[in-house]
């Protein structure tokens, strides 16, 4: 008797004072609530709700892999309570909403008949599934069987319509999908994902370098549903009146109609939803997730800072812009002119992403105004570098220093801040890219006699997109090719008086087999010009590092280009992220919006504690192997809508605005001649 | 009785699940998944070989020496359950990797009957040291085969047309009397 009480108690000792040892010596962090969501659990350890044991669902509810109501068998008050435990931190939790994401259904081919299975999750054990498309939709209903709310029904086209009063988030639809059709999301969820390789994606939309669902507006606007088209595109890209202007619409290159018809315009169709929200008067209501309370500073207002600061402040987070220029809009108000897009439309698109709550802070510039440490001093938890390709390249020859030259970018930032430039009668612009162009078409407008763009290569060669190219051929820019300059030639007022150049004849191809210009001996020619204009590119301008703080030790790319992880725009120091032209050199403007998106996306995560990693599968703008056709069946040539523009009469002598609006009727004869592609299928024309 | 038989008795003929009728919860709760299922198999038999080798040096250098052989069930109990704890504490301190894929399942195996088990089997069959770690791995390999067949099967199942009143855990039930009958053939091997 003596000695077993006696064992006993040894052995209860024994393992409790070992056990007690080992806490300590063995103890690890954990998040507190996963303790008391336990405690909230049933505690039956019975894996109902798919997980191994009650603690692993409990920690699954807190990492938020799981939902509040993943234990099968406690009641609606521990649920709420649950709920409330993981949402006291974050606010009301943002709702989850159900999204289908093929809209393929009866239209897609078929691979093998099954007969006799009548479940999506069956026949997926076979083969994958009937169709031909790997990810498309089965069509045979088991999210409607598995949804406890009747929101889910198969269509008449053969795939499931959510009925979206009805959802309430539960995600057994995305459960009991073996494919990804139907995906249980938050909004901010929905904006931070990046194109992957499974996604349901037309080759429009792989293209995009904003990743914009390009056929699902389309639709809408083919079905009059203007405001959803505009909430369709504002998921990618909030600038849609700027890029609907002045894109130059990569996307309509691999538009599968293109390859037997003329391409769907695309762009055109945005500007026509956007300059439709714009003159209603009226703005759509933007939603915002949940307050998050962290900071960010984003150093630069152009493009790929607007975007940003948007989508972080669509997630919940809370950026402030800091701009060195009077104004927010960067290349989109300093570079490109009015008359491709005007002030006016520019400052109503800024307006409204300001108006989420962002801050911004304009005439401070980083390394004058303020410097990198009394920033971080204030408490932001993550920089975001959108400073733009701000420097232009110097020709390097002599003369250049003469009164009456200028560099490109200097002189469109002068004209777009309203500021007295002394013109010439006659002037030369250098380079045969965006910049160039936008110099000679602007001179024109303000009364300079004659425009000539002096161009090393030809025409063929020229990186100006090419509607920008016609028109100014139209307005009558004369151009001079394979004209290298050599010296500027002035008087003896140091005034410029004309530009010599040497010309150039096309060599033997090189390795690329592009043929590179060789200049041609003793053919200097003079130009008679008495203002020269150099835009030959751009760099960025990184002049606020080097004063002994953080930013010298970020690494700067042989470009001078911030050396960012394409995938997650982060810099070699953890908190830093950049994109844009300062991080791409330059580029276009969706390019800039896809970006800031990107880095958003790398920005939400870093504030949320988890790595920092690109996302698994994310296509990055390349195309999703086999979906990029030869040929296209079933197209029936249909004219594209021609852009209406302002007579170049007109034109040439006001800063209004070139490029017109198409008309309603127009928007949807167009919207009807997209084929509403996916991967694989599409509709084709009838008749 | 050489090693060869008493692989084959504890993995086939003596399976802890499907003969002797030990560790009927996890083996319904864990094996909807196939992924946890496995997860399983590796965490029963890593705490088994390490229980089935612990209780029997307690329970021949202090039970049977100090006459306390009456305490057995309860000094097991303690022992494994102390002992569980104390690996998940310390795979997860200093193996995360390891607690990872384990970790979850450890604590469901402190109230697992089948660790309990074999370690009184163990003692009952008057197995030698070596004996009884040859038996508590295989007893934990047959409950692992087990176990990955039946997920296999209930992944299956899923898929197969199942009247209402037999859905989920009932026809799991069914299936599972089957298994066994199955396994009764092996009955008389050894
Ligand atoms: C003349 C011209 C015409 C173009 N035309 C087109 C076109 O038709 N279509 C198209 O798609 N793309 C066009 N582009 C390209 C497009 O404008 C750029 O790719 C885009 O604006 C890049 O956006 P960003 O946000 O990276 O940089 P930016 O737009 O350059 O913005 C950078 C911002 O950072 C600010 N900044 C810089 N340094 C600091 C600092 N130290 N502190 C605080 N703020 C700072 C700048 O003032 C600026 O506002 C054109 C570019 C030019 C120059
Ligand atoms: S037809 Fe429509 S969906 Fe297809 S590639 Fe062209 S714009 Fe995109």
């Amino acid at each position: 008797m003596v000695e077993s009480l006696l064992f006993l108690m040894i052995l209860g000792a024994v393992c409790g004072l070992l056990l007690s040892f080992a806490s300590k010596i063995f103890y690890v962090y954990e998040d507190p609530r996963i303790a008391k969501v336990e405690g909230l659990l049933a505690g039956a350890n019975c894996g109902g709700c798919g997980f191994a044991g009650c603690s692993a669902a409990a920690q699954a509810i807190v990492n938020g892999e799981a939902p509040a109501n993943a234990c099968i068998l406690v009641g609606p008050e521990n649920v709420s309570e649950i709920a409330v435990l993981m949402g006291s931190e974050a606010g009301a939790a943002e709702p989850l909403k159900s999204y289908n994401n093929c809209d393929g259904g009866k239209r897609a081919s078929d691979r093998f008949i099954y007969s006799g299975l009548n479940s999506c999750s069956a026949v997926t054990s076979l083969y994958g599934g009937k169709r031909d498309c790997s990810i498309g939709c089965l069509g045979f209903g088991d999210c409607v069987r598995a949804c406890g709310f009747d929101a889910i029904h198969l269509g008449s086209n053969g795939y499931p319509v959510v009925e979206k009063e009805k959802c309430v988030g539960c995600g057994a639809c995305e459960t009991a999908c073996p494919k990804s059709i139907l995906e249980v999301r938050t909004v901010s969820q929905r904006l931070l994902h990046l194109n992957a390789i499974d996604d349901a994606l037309a080759p429009c939309a792989q293209t995009c370098p904003a990743e914009i669902d390009i056929p699902r507006y389309i639709g809408h606007i083919r079905n009059g549903e203007y405001e959803e088209a505009v909430n369709t595109i504002r998921e990618k890209n909030p600038l849609l009146l700027a890029c609907g202007r002045v894109c130059p619409h990569p996307c309509e290159n691999f538009c599968r109609r293109g390859i037997e018809d003329e391409p769907v315009s695309i762009n055109q169709l945005k500007r026509f939803v956007a300059d439709m929200e714009m003159n209603s008067g009226k703005r759509l209501p933007i939603e915002c997730g949940p307050d998050t309370g962290k900071r960010i500073a984003v150093i630069g207002g152009g493009p790929a800072g607007l975007s940003c600061a948007y989508f972080l402040r669509r997630a919940g987070h809370h950026p402030e812009i800091f701009e060195a220029m009077p104004k927010l809009g960067g290349m989109l108000r300093y570079g490109i002119p009015e008359y491709r897009l005007p002030k006016k439309v520019l400052d109503w698109e800024i307006d409204g992403i300001l108006n989420l709550g962002i801050k911004n802070h304009t005439n401070v510039r980083l390394g004058v105004d303020f410097d990198f440490g009394s920033l971080i001093a204030s408490g932001f938890d993550a920089v975001f570098f959108s400073v733009g390709a701000w420097n232009d390249y110097n020709l390097g020859i002599p003369g250049e220093d003469l009164d009456g030259c200028f560099t490109g970018i200097n002189f469109l930032a002068k004209i777009g801040n309203d500021e007295k430039v002394r013109l010439g009668r006659r002037v030369a612009v250098i380079g045969g890219g965006n910049t160039a162009i936008d110099c000679c078409r602007t001179l024109l407008r303000k009364g300079v006699d004659k425009v000539y763009l002096v161009y090393r290569r030809t025409r063929k060669e020229m990186p100006a997109n090419e509607v920008e190219i016609v028109a100014s051929e139209h307005e009558g820019i004369e151009f001079v090719f394979l004209a290298a300059p050599n010296r500027v030639v002035g008087n003896d007022d140091k005034q410029v008086t004309g530009l010599e150049y040497l010309k150039m004849e096309l060599g033997e191809p090189d390795k690329s087999g592009r043929r590179s210009p060789v200049p041609v001996k003793g053919s200097e020619t003079i130009l008679d010009v008495d203002m020269i204009i150099t835009a030959i590119g751009q760099s960025p301008l990184l002049d606020f590092r080097g004063k002994g703080d953080r930013l010298d030790g970020l690494s700067i790319t042989r470009w001078n280009t911030f050396d960012v992880e394409p995938a997650t725009c982060q810099t070699n120091v953890p908190y830093i992220f950049a994109a844009g032209d300062s991080a791409t050199g330059p580029a276009l403007v969706v390019d800039a919006i896809g970006g800031g998106r990107k880095a958003a996306r790398s920005i939400d995560l870093f504030l949320k504690g988890k790595p920092v990693i690109p996302q698994p599968k994310a296509i990055l703008n390349k195309h999703i192997p086999g979906t990029i056709f030869e040929s296209v069946d079933g197209v029936v040539q249909k004219k594209r809508t021609e852009m209406p523009e302002l007579p170049v009469a007109q034109r040439i002598h006001t800063l209004d605005e070139v490029d017109l609006v198409i008309a309603e009727d127009q928007a949807r004869y167009e919207a009807n001649r997209c084929l509403s592609c996916c991967r694989l299928c599409y509709n084709q024309d009838k008749g | 009785m050489g090693y060869f038989e008493l692989i084959i008795a504890c993995i086939f003929v003596n399976n802890i699940l499907l003969a002797q009728f030990l560790g009927n919860c996890p083996f319904l709760g864990t094996s909807k998944k196939m992924e946890t299922a496995i997860g399983m198999a590796m965490a029963v038999i890593f705490v088994l070989v390490v229980a089935g080798t612990i209780t029997w040096v307690i329970y021949t250098y202090i039970l049977v020496k100090f006459g306390l052989v009456y305490l057995r069930t309860m000094a097991f109990i303690v022992v494994i359950a102390s002992l569980v704890q104390f690996v998940e504490m310390f795979l997860k301190k200093s193996i995360p990797a390891l607690y990872a894929g384990l970790g979850i399942f450890l604590p469901l195996i402190t109230t697992n009957c089948a660790v309990m088990g074999v370690c009184v089997l163990n003692i009952d069959k008057e197995f030698t040291f070596l004996q009884s770690l040859v038996a508590s791995f295989f007893y934990a390999a047959g409950f692992g085969l087990a176990l990955i067949l039946f997920a296999g099967l209930r992944e299956r199942i899923l898929l197969a047309r199942v009247p209402k009143p037999l859905q989920d855990t009932s026809i799991a039930l069914v299936t599972a009397g089957m298994i066994s009958l199955a396994f009764f053939a092996f009955q008389g091997m050894v």
